[in-house]
């Protein structure tokens, strides 16, 4: 009997590759769900302030590739959700996914922006890596989509005015606060609102679940000090809608940083202290927040620990030239030590190429952290019964042949869930596993498939 | 509680006030540390030759006397003795043509295959005492008394001979706080002394050791807590080339004051004029 395949696409994750598949499928004519578990898609690359080699801004050309999500006719977008469970298999799996609540009213909600404007909490912010605060409802970033806010329910007063209400919790009574719920115009607040379990049948599954990057903690020996920032607090530094509108400042004081060393390779490349793999886009993002960085404060100094430059992509090496030749300074060695000596970060290094040591008085200092699968990862490929490799990412049925094919029929990978990778190349592999679902599709059925099976 | 002691060389020479102030502590927390009879010298320092397996006899023969001692385990208060004696055993159990070179050449000894553990006096406090029976014996707490402890290498370094964290250590923290004073946090607590090249070059480890303190005075120490006989030595000689002194005392002594034991098995007068004076000025000795 032939058991006719669900054309329907589930794509996990909203970042770059997520979106890619997740538009080509949705042109091609399927429906596509794509469930994302923070409140905007975006993923990392709309955090960035400019992308390699082309320095173009990440919010111009992508935020219209999230607003085609948002208004496609084939896209069921699902922000703050999560899949819970999957069963069945290809062609035919039933998928649970849990929509959290935003307790607001999607459907009433104009995103006018009175709740996150005027919400007395502060808290840190995703979006801004730590950088910056954001209030506890909230759009994670003004161009969010949807741009229509939740409540962050772990530190919204209220919330807290409540389980203290409820005897849930111990201490000092919460202000009962409800500030959103008083001033929004129309009355879109939604206290009552639950997690809601959703239940759908899709065809196939693309996952696209992305990287966080290490914990700075993972070397002890770098010290944990405001003025020393992973890449993607640097970025939005540097980033013109970013916390400083793009002016480079240290978190410690405000300071304009005159010596900046960045340091390539921190738990990449050391099974010492992180992951035996390169994260493949240190290097370049590395020298391009050098270039930035010297075109924000031009009287500053940059500097550059490397092991060595891997600039492998297209346009990638001309870029390396033109960031040394704007006077960026690469060294060739490790970082040992970084600690703070008053006003300054000592940073004690290896130049291998001069044979000497080198010691920097830095004003600030930006790690090049390994990329590793994004939170959650382990378990989310547990529920999907996907096998990972040794360093956590998605295991391909053939390094060559079968790239986006997980050990679970139908459900392919795309982007950094599969490994460190650029955005052309998540990008591309988000084209091509939309292509991989879409052919499933056009095979309709079991029985021919199998008999089309390579 | 008994414990297998192995002093080495400096504890019984250059070091006396470390191990009376040891044995003084330990018997009031209820553990006896009882020396091994018939130790040899540990070798001093691991020999990093691949093929020289000679460097390890001595150490090996120690663990040797602890086993026939019916122990598997043997404490050291030098920091020096506890990585030579570790990293001996862990040639012993882990390298199998390394085992058997040396147990063929020591033919007179038994056949041996790193069954015995080597602690440092710092392990036994945190890991078998506890911090809790520490501070229950703490009569005189070191109340307002800013103090940096300082770690060296050898206590650390390689990681498979770490006590603690290998760039973020804890245990002398804890220890300085359970006995009621602050423990100062500074950048160089695990930086090198400069070690065995006192002998030779004196102004390296000068360099080595105005760093080390200058970094522990500019984060608030008064007073710095050694565990190591070189670093003592060094912390100790070569301060007055380069910087005002600071006291230097091994945390044992510290212990002493602590506990509100007899002056005498501290062993002050084995420390420099300046930090017995200042123990003075500060009422912590008579």
């Amino acid at each position: 009997m032939n058991e006719e395949f669900v054309k329907r696409a589930l794509v996990i994750g909203g970042g770059i590759a997520g979106i890619q598949a997740a538009l080509d499928i949705a042109d091609a004519g399927y429906e596509v769900i794509l469930v994302e578990r923070s409140p905007s898609i975006g993923g990392h690359m709309v955090q960035y302030a400019e992308v390699f080699p082309t320095l173009d801004c990440p919010q111009c050309i992508m935020t219209p590739r999230m607003v085609e999500i948002a208004q496609h006719q084939n896209v069921r977008l699902m922000t703050y959700a999560e899949v819970q469970k999957v069963t069945g298999s290809a062609g035919n799996f039933r998928v649970e996914i849990i929509q959290k609540a935003r307790k607001v009213d999607m459907k009433k909600c104009t995103g006018c922006g009175t709740c996150w404007q005027k919400c007395p909490e502060k808290v840190v912010s995703e979006f801004n890596a730590g950088v910056a605060k954001r209030t506890a409802v909230y759009i994670p970033f003004p161009q969010a989509v949807p741009a229509k806010p939740v409540i962050d329910t772990e530190h919204c007063r209220y919330t807290h005015y409540q389980e203290y209400m409820a005897g849930k919790k111990e201490g000092k009574k919460p202000p009962e606060c409800r500030i959103c719920e008083k001033l929004c115009p129309v009355d879109a607040i939604d206290w009552d609102q639950k997690d809601e379990i959703i239940y759908e049948k899709v065809g196939a599954i693309v996952v696209a679940t992305g990287f966080d990057l290490m914990p700075m903690a993972n070397i002890p020996e770098y010290a944990a000090d405001p003025d020393i920032l992973n890449g993607i607090q640097f970025e939005r530094l540097l980033s013109p809608g970013g916390p400083t509108a793009g002016v480079v400042t240290r978190p410690s004081d405000g300071k304009i940083p005159k010596e900046v060393v960045f340091v390539s390779c921190c738990g990449s490349r050391d099974p010492e202290h992180g992951v035996p793999y390169c994260s493949r886009v240190c290097c370049m993002y590395l020298a391009k927040q050098a270039l930035l960085y010297k075109h924000a404060v031009p009287d500053g100094q940059a500097y550059i620990f490397y092991i060595d430059t891997r600039s492998t992509g297209k346009g990638y090496e001309e870029f390396i030239q033109r960031v040394v030749g704007e006077g960026v300074l690469y060294l060739r060695g490790k970082v040992s030590k970084i600690f703070r000596d008053g006003e300054k970060l000592r940073v004690y290094g290896a130049d291998t190429l001069s044979g000497k040591r080198v010691e920097i008085a830095a004003d600030m200092v930006v790690l090049g952290m390994a990329v590793m699968p994004s939170e959650g990862t382990k378990e989310l490929l547990k529920k999907l019964g996907v096998s990972a490799g040794e360093t956590g990412f998605v295991l391909e049925s053939h390094t060559k042949f079968r790239p986006l094919e997980t050990s679970v029929e139908g459900i392919f990978v795309a982007g950094m869930a599969q490994g460190p990778k650029d955005i052309p190349d998540s990008v591309a592999q988000g084209s091509a596993s939309a292509a991989r679902v879409l052919t499933l599709f056009a095979q309709g059925s079991r029985s021919q498939k199998e008999s089309v099976r390579v | 509680m008994d414990l297998a002691y192995y002093p080495g060389c400096t504890l019984k020479t250059r070091a006396k006030n470390f191990e009376s102030s040891a044995i003084a502590v330990m018997s009031a927390l209820g553990v006896n540390l009882v020396e091994l009879p018939r130790w040899n010298c540990c070798g001093t320092v691991y020999s990093l030759a691949e093929d020289d397996l000679i460097h390890h006899v001595a150490a090996v023969r120690n663990l040797i006397r602890v086993k026939e001692q019916g122990k598997n385990k043997v404490v050291t208060l030098c920091a020096f003795c506890y990585n030579t004696l570790k990293r001996a055993n862990l040639v012993m159990k882990d390298s199998p043509d390394k085992r058997f070179a040396i147990n063929n050449f020591m033919n007179e000894e038994p056949d041996y295959a790193g069954e015995v553990e080597t602690v440092h006096l710092l392990q036994v406090l945190r890991d078998d005492v506890g911090w809790e029976r520490i501070a229950r014996n703490v009569k005189h707490p070191l109340k307002d008394l800013k103090i940096a402890g300082y770690y060296g290498c050898t206590l650390l370094r390689p990681q498979s001979a770490a006590i603690d964290s290998v760039e973020r250590p804890r245990v002398l923290q804890d220890l300085i706080k359970t006995l009621g004073a602050s423990a100062v946090e500074f950048p160089f607590a695990t930086e090198c002394c400069g070690a065995y090249q006192v002998v030779d070059n004196r102004d390296i480890v000068a360099e080595r050791t105005a760093a080390i303190l200058s970094s522990a005075r500019k984060n608030g120490a008064e007073v710095i807590a050694v565990s190591c006989p070189l670093c003592e030595y060094n912390l100790r000689q070569t301060q007055r080339q380069h910087t005002v002194p600071m006291p230097v005392l091994y945390f044992t002594q510290l212990m002493v004051i602590a506990f509100g034991l007899d002056a005498i098995v501290g062993g002050f007068d084995e420390n420099s004029l300046e930090t017995r004076a200042w123990l003075k000025g500060k009422g912590l000795i008579p």
